[in-house]
Order: structure tokens, then sequence, then C-alpha cells
């Protein structure tokens, strides 16, 4: 068991929990504002298909990512408009969000590339992966702790240092700013705030914005960093998982850090498993790879802690006349 | 916003405009690639209607998507959204082959379909109960935990062909196939009509589909079961206080779900591969969340839903061929465009529609 903490084996944790934090707090803000997302799956996708295509044909990794952004924020969008304008059903819209992203992608995809889907392989000016080797490659130099230390924290991509930063900011700007505490209070109470004289709609719509440009750089990680190019449907239920660690972290950001760390260890893992018995017993690989689904459904039933929800999610805001 | 508009408007003028939309805008992604959607939907009517072999496939996706649709209905009468079809028709898919292939050297298929038929109802009943009760007891959202349903069921299944169902020595990851006198028949009868019909996959499930939406009318609005159903989806508190049982009404309404869900198992694993395999769905647990809401959950206009969407699925296969740079995916484009206007934003005409009447009542006085 202990080849799990194999250097190799947290290295990979630590680049598989990117792509799961960033969605995971794209879904604390939209879901503190009372928006349910069950859509940062499409937008990781269409995200991670936007960053590939756009780097193929303009061979800039900024253009790309920029592109993979805004792609993001304009389905978070749709979400927006569905949601909170015309007060639709926000898993529904969700529902549709996954879809349209699942689909346009392999259309757009195959009509740009006629790949059955895939992109090309990005140029390596498109990519944006390890860090700057030059500069700490002293580290190296220091012995195996020296080069475990290299490889797990000053050699990863720009998304990790992004991804990790983003927990203690979003902490910072949900309990210790103006427009945090808004944020949360439209989750909860929104009546209290429209009384207040603030406008529901204006917070939840940045909410829902800063939930796009997360999953952006959620999807930018999977098709930019973690691989070279977009590949058929390749968020492969991230979305869900991210999800799934957001209820786990009862919609708290570094608790959220905690469940993706958990859950990229879990996947990161699976490999190494494979075969290995735990007193006498085979685990089987596919008990890992459903162990985070699972871990949910027990704490949604409340036999380890309560989870609860924001109060006002799920329920379309409207201004009593 | 709450202005009272006539019955027509809000169920027949409101919807076929948000449908309308939503193919107008995938007309336009079509467009956008460069092809001709008038001459595209051309290709997908002759791939689903213009032969007999096709006519067959879209009657087999119809199946499913009937079933599914029905499934997400069914909860939806009791305001529970049933996400989790997926992961039911699957378990379902097992308990229909399981029963195939203990049974296969003992009976013929007629003498099979009642087991197939309760074991498959039962697995989905199960798979979707557990998340009826934990909402029930438990207060957690069936949304979330049918979700997560659906990708345990992916590990479970996966598990359960490796370890115990595969052919020892075969490589494709299957079970093996059931004794052909356990096959569902092909629907041949038709042939007549439709030459060529007995080639496709199309099978009895298909009639066992339709007799599935007569019982889900008389059970929704002809039973007291229904009624009580109908009003705890109408307002849970009110129902409460009608003495109507939130644990009963709940767990029961999705293990119906389940059941129906699980039923669509029976078409492709007793109708058409006859053995139990990987990804039995295939997807066709989400198609019922569109079909559901385009029919508007009620099951003479599933039909009609399932019928247009098992059109796009076997008419994309049609047009991808016929116009290489559009591929099958559009389909699921345009399931989530039908999610999206005929779901998420079915209101959003009408406001103009009730400044329309506002406006043609005022000309009156």
């Amino acid at each position: 068991m202990l080849e799990l903490l194999q250097v190799s084996n947290l290295d990979s944790t630590i680049r598989l929990a990117t792509p799961l934090l960033l969605a995971c707090l794209a879904g604390l803000y939209s879901e503190r504002s009372g928006v349910f997302d069950i859509g940062l799956e499409g937008k990781i996708l269409i995200a991670a298909f936007a960053g590939a295509a756009v780097g193929v044909t303009m061979g800039n990794a900024w253009i790309a990512l920029g592109a993979a952004i805004l792609t993001s924020v304009a389905f978070a969008l749709i979400h927006g408009v569905a949601c909170i304008t015309f007060r639709g059903n926000q898993i529904v819209s969700g529902v549709a969000i996954n879809f349209l992203a699942l689909g346009l992608a392999a259309v757009i995809g195959n009509a740009m590339f006629q790949m059955g889907g895939r992109s090309p392989q990005l140029p390596n000016e498109a990519r944006l992966q390890g860090g700057d080797r030059a500069l700490f490659s002293w580290m190296e130099d220091l012995g195996p702790v020296g080069e475990a230390v290299h490889n797990l924290f000053f050699d990863q991509s720009i998304f990790v240092y992004l991804a990790f930063a983003a927990v203690p900011f979003t902490w910072w700007v949900l309990f210790r700013t103006r427009f945090g505490m808004r944020l949360r209070a439209v989750g909860e109470n929104p009546a209290a705030v429209d009384t207040a004289g603030i406008s529901v709609t204006g917070l939840r719509y940045r909410a829902v914005i800063c939930a796009g440009i997360l999953c952006g750089l959620s999807g930018a990680t999977l098709s930019m960093a973690l691989n070279s190019g977009y590949i058929n449907n390749m968020s492969a239920g991230r979305g869900f998982i991210a999800l799934a660690a957001l209820i786990f972290a009862k919609w708290r950001p570094v608790q959220a850090m905690m469940a993706c760390l958990l859950f990229a260890f879990l996947e990161a893992s699976e490999s190494r498993l494979q075969g290995k018995e735990v007193l006498g017993f085979e685990i089987p690989v596919q008990l890992v790879q459903a162990l985070p689904y699972i871990l949910v459904v027990v704490l949604l039933a409340g036999f380890i802690g309560q989870a609860r929800a924001p109060k006002a999610g799920g329920v379309p805001y409207v201004k009593e006349r | 916003m709450n202005k009272e508009l006539p019955g027509w408007v809000d169920y027949g003028l409101l919807p076929l405009l948000n449908l309308m939309t939503a193919f107008i805008v995938a007309g336009l992604v079509v467009l956008a690639i460069g092809e001709n959607p008038l001459e595209a939907v051309g290709h997908i009517a002759y791939g689903a209607f213009g032969y007999g072999n096709g006519v067959g496939y879209t009657l087999f996706y119809t199946t499913n998507f009937i079933f599914t649709g029905l499934a997400v209905a069914v909860a939806f009468h009791a305001s529970q959204f049933n996400i989790g079809g997926e992961g039911q028709a699957y378990l379902g898919g097992l308990g229909v082959g399981l029963a195939c292939l203990g049974l296969d050297h003992v009976l013929p298929w007629w003498g099979i379909l009642p087991f197939a038929i309760a074991m498959g109802a039962l697995f989905g009943a199960i798979w979707a109960a557990i998340p009826g009760y934990l909402f029930a007891k438990r207060g957690a959202h069936v949304v979330i935990t049918t979700i997560m349903f659906n990708f345990i069921s992916y590990s479970l299944m996966n598990y359960l062909i490796n370890n115990f169902l595969k052919v020892p020595g075969n490589a494709s990851v299957q079970s093996r196939t059931f004794e052909q006198t356990a096959w569902m028949p092909k629907l041949e009868w038709l042939s007549g009509m439709f030459p060529g019909i007995q080639t496709s996959p199309a099978n009895l499930s298909f009639v066992l589909a339709l007799v599935a939406c007569v019982f889900v009318y008389i059970l929704i609005w002809r039973t007291k079961f229904g009624y009580e159903v109908r009003v705890y989806g109408a307002n849970p508190t009110a129902a409460r206080y009608a003495g109507i049982s939130t644990t009963r009404i709940v767990v029961l309404t999705m293990a119906i779900s389940g059941a129906l869900a699980g039923l669509m198992g029976m078409n492709p694993v007793m109708g058409d591969q006859n053995r139990i395999f990987l990804d039995i769905p295939q997807q066709a647990g989400f198609v019922g969340i569109a079909v559901a809401l385009m029919g508007r959950s009620h099951p003479l206009w599933i039909v009609f839903a399932a019928l247009l969407f098992g059109m796009l699925y076997q008419g994309g296969a049609e047009l991808a061929f016929e116009m290489p740079s559009i591929t099958r995916d559009m389909v699921v484009v345009i399931q989530g465009l039908v999610i999206l206007f005929a779901g998420a934003m079915e209101f959003m005409f009408r406001p103009w529609i009730a400044g329309l009447f506002t406006m043609m009542e005022k000309s009156d006085a």
C-alpha cells in the first residue's frame, strides 16, 4: 500500500485534482448564490474543446485559454438566462447545457478537423504545461527529497497554481468581502437582499459568470495541460465528481480542496490498486471508481454529518409586486 | 407572468413555439457548418421512414425512449426529478438478462417473458427506490442521488459482467448469448407494410412499451394512488395535511419510475443483442428527460415525442452518411436544445403572448 504514497502518485493526485478543484469552486460560487449547477460537466467539456480548437488554429496558448474561458462563460450565461431571467428549472437547464456541450463539441470538432471528434495534437506553443525548469532545477541536485519537492511543487502547470491559489482567494471573497456576503445572502434569503435594495438578479448573474470562468480554466486544464488536444467526451464525468466534492465539502472552499484531493487520490491510485489485496480481499477497481459517488450518497443520507445546501438553492426568485 | 391565459395557449401554442425555437436553432447550427438544414431534414426523414429496415430501427429507438420517457414523467408527477433512468435501465437490463440466462434452457420466450418483465422491473425499481427512500426519510435530493446512482451502476455492472457473467476465455466483455428460443420475436407481422423490418432490431418490446403507456395513464389519472401522487406533486405540504404519506408516495413513485426505466433494458437485451453487455441503455435514460419534457409528462404525447427522437436517432445515422460534415452527434445537440427550450425556458414566450392578449383585450374594450 505504501507505493500509493510514492512521489509519482502524489504528483498525479495534484495534477488530477486541479480540474476537479477548479470545477468544484465554480459550483461553489454558483450554488452559494442559489443557482444549482449540474451543468459543470458541460461547461468543462466545451471549454476543453474551445481551448484545443483555438489552440490548434491560432497556435497561441493564451488566446486559446481566453477562448476556453469565454466559451464556458457563454454557456454559463445560457444557464443564467434560463434560470435567473426566465425562472426556469435549474436542474433541467443544467441537463440541457451538458447535452448541448457534448453535442456541439463533437459536431463542430468534426466539421473543423474531420477526425471523428478529436482535435489534432496541440503544438507546443499552444500548451500550458510544466513550470520553469531552469529556475528551480537546482533543487533536483539536493537529493531525493529536493527532487520530490521540485517535482511536486515547482514543476506543475500554471493551472495547478491557479487552482490552489483560488481556494484561499475564494474563501476571502466569500467570507471577507461585501460581494461575498451578499452572494451568500442571496443564496439563503434573496428576499432580504432584495429588501436591502440590492439586485438579486445582478448578484446571481455575477456568481454564474464566476462559475463560467472557473469551469473554463478547468476545461483548459484538461485539453491544454493534462492532454494535448481534445478527445471526445474528455471530461468523463469530472463535472459530476466536482459536484460530489462540493456536496462532500458542504459548500465550503477549503473542505472542497480536501475533497478534490481525496477524489483525485482515488483516481490516481486506481491503476496501482489493480489486483491488490487488503486483509485478504481483492479490491475491485470498479469499487475505487465508484467510491466518490458512494461516499456522497452516504453523506447525503446523513450518515456522516449533515450536508445542508444553500436554503434558496434551486428556487427562482420572484420579486413581490 | 401570472396573467391567466386560455388553455390552448399554455398547453398548445407555447410548447409549440418552444419546440420550433429549438429546431430553428438546430437548423442554424447546421447552416453554420455550411450545410442546408432542409436537405438535412430530408435525409433524416428518409433514413427514419424511407425503407423497412430504417422504420424498424426508428421503432427500436422509440421503444427505448417511451420507457425512459414514461419513467421520467411518472416521477415528475410527484415533483421528483429522476435523472437516474440510465442506471435504472442498466440494472433492469441485468434483471431481464438474468431471467433469460436462467430459464432459456427450460422455457420458450413467452414463458420467460413474465419473469423477464418482473426481474427487469424489480431491479430498476430497487435502483430508483433507494434514492426515493433517502429523499423521503433523509432529505437527500433525488436529483443528486440518482446522478450518483448512474455512476455507481456503471461500475457495478462493469464489475458484475467482468467477474461473473463473462464467458471464460472470451475477450469480449459480455455474457453468453441466450438460446435462440429465448429471443423476443421481431415485428414480422409488420413486414407486409414495411418490407425489411424483420431485419432490424425492432421487436415485441415496442408493443409492451405501448401497453406501459396505457398502464401509466390509468395509474396517474384513474386511480386513487395516482390522484395522491398528483396532489403531492402539486403541493407536498397540502398533501401532508391531507394525510398523504410522503414516504409512501415518493418511494412508490420512484419505484414505479425505476421499474419503467428498467423495462427499457428488455428491448436491447432480450430483443436485440440477446446477451448482457456493457452500456445497455446507451444514453436512452437521458433522452427520456427530453421526451418527458416535450411530452409534458402525458403518455400520449410521450409516444409522439419518443417517435420524434427515435426518428432523429435513426435518421441521424443516415444524415451522417449522406452529409459527412455532420455527425450523428447533431442529435445530441437537438436533444439539448429541446430540453433547454421546452424545459428550462418554457416560460420564455409567455410574457410576450400575455402582452399580446392584454393588447387585444384593450382594443376590444
